[in-house]
């Protein structure tokens, strides 16, 4: 993975803060971010847009078959989350019960160790999201 | 003035209690619960830090300020104090004020005094506000540390965090004063690579944690010529739920004046954010016009004594405040592990990586 480091790095705003884009052409968002939007084309105007963090369960699964580097995290849940301010992200919902995930479960983000690069290598840390009950 | 705007505690979902590591062991769990003062300890989650649990209290921190004052409050500082740093090499607090949208107009960086880093990196920021150097600070003492299997800081070494905005606008408490107590005493330690912490055993009783404490308390009555009686609350370090019973005994301050701020009995000693944490929980119950008495220690070993004075501003945060925004909602919020998913969350398992 270290050959990925700056990959890791220029995603850290999006990763930490849940930055992504908006066009103030026609006030759509999007995560993540954008340089160009696909609706006004060449007429749109992109900025950084910071979002919330809250959102709402669109659909979900229970991973017990983890991919490489997630295994001691499973059984987890990975869920579709449409934030409130409009688009549908996948992260995966901590701390979670099996009687407190359903679809429209509301949630917020959570700041937590994405994965690690072994023993030596970096710290890759993200969003996550928890139920807000 | 610099004061205290906001303030944040964060205690991580999961807990072991007593019993069942002392079933491991073959103690007797009441025996242990009895003699440390403490039933359950907080586990971190397996993708949860230092740096994650100091994000989580500092964005309650922000949080409120925002709710409460209407405004976001930009910190040109962020400290954070800790033992368990995820990097030796490669600070914490950058990833932090990234975390929180403070890059990269920050003066950052990490301390490290046993338990006491975070009360320490509350002094420092506190002096760099009322120096007109900076508007915001946030001072974080934060922790997931560790105890080696079987011994006896197994039963009460936690997890939990606590952050502390300081500035100059919407203070809702002031550092009134703050004396620190500091001496070479080798009690508790943990050498360059090690994986646990060793310690003195009875050792880090008398001459270690009560002669600083009760040493740096007297010392800040003595100088602002006040008495237990002129404080509602005190809060010391509690390493675990006995050690700050006895330090106010030898005292003389009565239990009720404790109880608020003593929060290791049920979710283990956080270490960094121990009394910061005990602090919040104080702070969750005021409504103005408070004076607390504050004094933490760190192994090696010192202790920082404050004494706070909240203002009616702190009934601002009262009724704005979210359930989540109090250490409460933590507290209660819980997952009992076996000893077999605490290990794993801690990563003891040899053969598995971390
Ligand atoms: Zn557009």
């Amino acid at each position: 993975m270290k050959k990925n480091l700056a990959l890791v790095w220029r995603r850290i705003p999006q990763r930490y803060r849940l930055i992504g884009s908006l066009c103030e052409s026609c006030n759509e968002k999007f995560f993540p971010k954008r340089h160009f939007c696909p609706k006004c084309r060449r007429k749109g105007k992109i900025k950084d847009f910071q979002f919330s963090g809250k959102g709402s369960v669109y659909s979900y699964t229970k991973v017990s078959v983890a991919p490489e580097g997630y295994e001691s995290m499973a059984p987890y849940y990975l869920a579709i989350v449409k934030l409130d301010e409009g688009p549908l992200l996948l992260a995966q919902i901590v701390d979670c019960e099996d009687d407190e995930i359903h679809i429209g479960a509301k949630v917020r983000k959570a700041f937590r160790i994405m994965n690690k690069d072994g023993k030596e290598g970096v710290i890759n840390y993200g969003f996550k999201f928890i139920i807000d009950n | 003035m610099a004061g205290i705007c906001s303030y944040g505690a964060y205690v991580p979902k999961y807990r072991i209690k007593v019993d069942e590591i002392a079933n491991v062991w073959g103690e007797e769990g009441e025996r242990i619960k009895n003699g440390l003062g403490l039933i359950e300890k907080s586990v971190p989650g397996i993708d949860e830090d230092t740096a994650t649990m100091s994000v989580e209290s500092s964005r309650i921190a922000l949080e409120r300020y925002e709710l409460a004052f209407n405004k976001s409050a930009i910190a040109n500082a962020v400290f954070v104090g800790s033992e368990s740093h995820p990097y030796a090499v490669k600070p914490t607090a950058t990833i932090v004020q990234e975390a929180l949208g403070f890059s990269p107009n920050v003066y950052s960086a990490d301390l490290e005094f046993a338990c006491k880093a975070g009360t320490t990196a509350m002094i420092i920021i506190n002096s760099m506000v009322d120096s007109g150097k900076i508007d915001f600070g946030i001072a974080i003492g934060s922790d997931t540390s560790q105890g080696r299997p079987m011994d006896a800081l197994e039963y009460s070494a936690g997890a939990g965090s606590a952050s502390f905005l300081i500035g100059k606008e919407n203070t809702i408490a002031t550092i009134v004063d703050h004396y620190s107590f500091s001496t070479d005493t080798p009690d508790f330690w943990r050498r360059q690579h090690a994986e646990f912490p060793s310690h003195g055993g009875r050792f880090t009783g008398q001459p270690a944690y009560f002669r600083h404490v009760i040493s740096a308390t007297k010392k800040l009555l003595e100088r602002t010529k006040t008495t237990v009686n002129d404080y509602d609350y005190f809060v010391f370090h509690q390493p675990n739920g006995k050690f700050p019973q006895l330090a106010a005994k030898q005292l003389g301050i009565p239990k009720e004046k404790i109880d608020l701020g003593l929060v290791t009995p049920y979710i283990g000693n956080t270490y960094s954010g121990a009394s910061m944490v005990g602090l919040a929980n104080v702070l969750d119950n005021c409504k103005g016009n408070e004076r607390i008495f504050v004094c933490s220690f760190g192994s090696g070993a010192g202790s920082d004594a404050f004494i706070i004075e909240v203002n009616a501003n702190i009934r601002k945060i009262r009724q704005t405040e979210k359930e989540y925004h109090r250490l409460e909602y933590y507290i209660k919020r819980k997952k009992y592990l076996s000893y077999g998913m605490y290990a794993k969350h801690r990563g003891k398992l040899k053969g598995l990586e971390d």
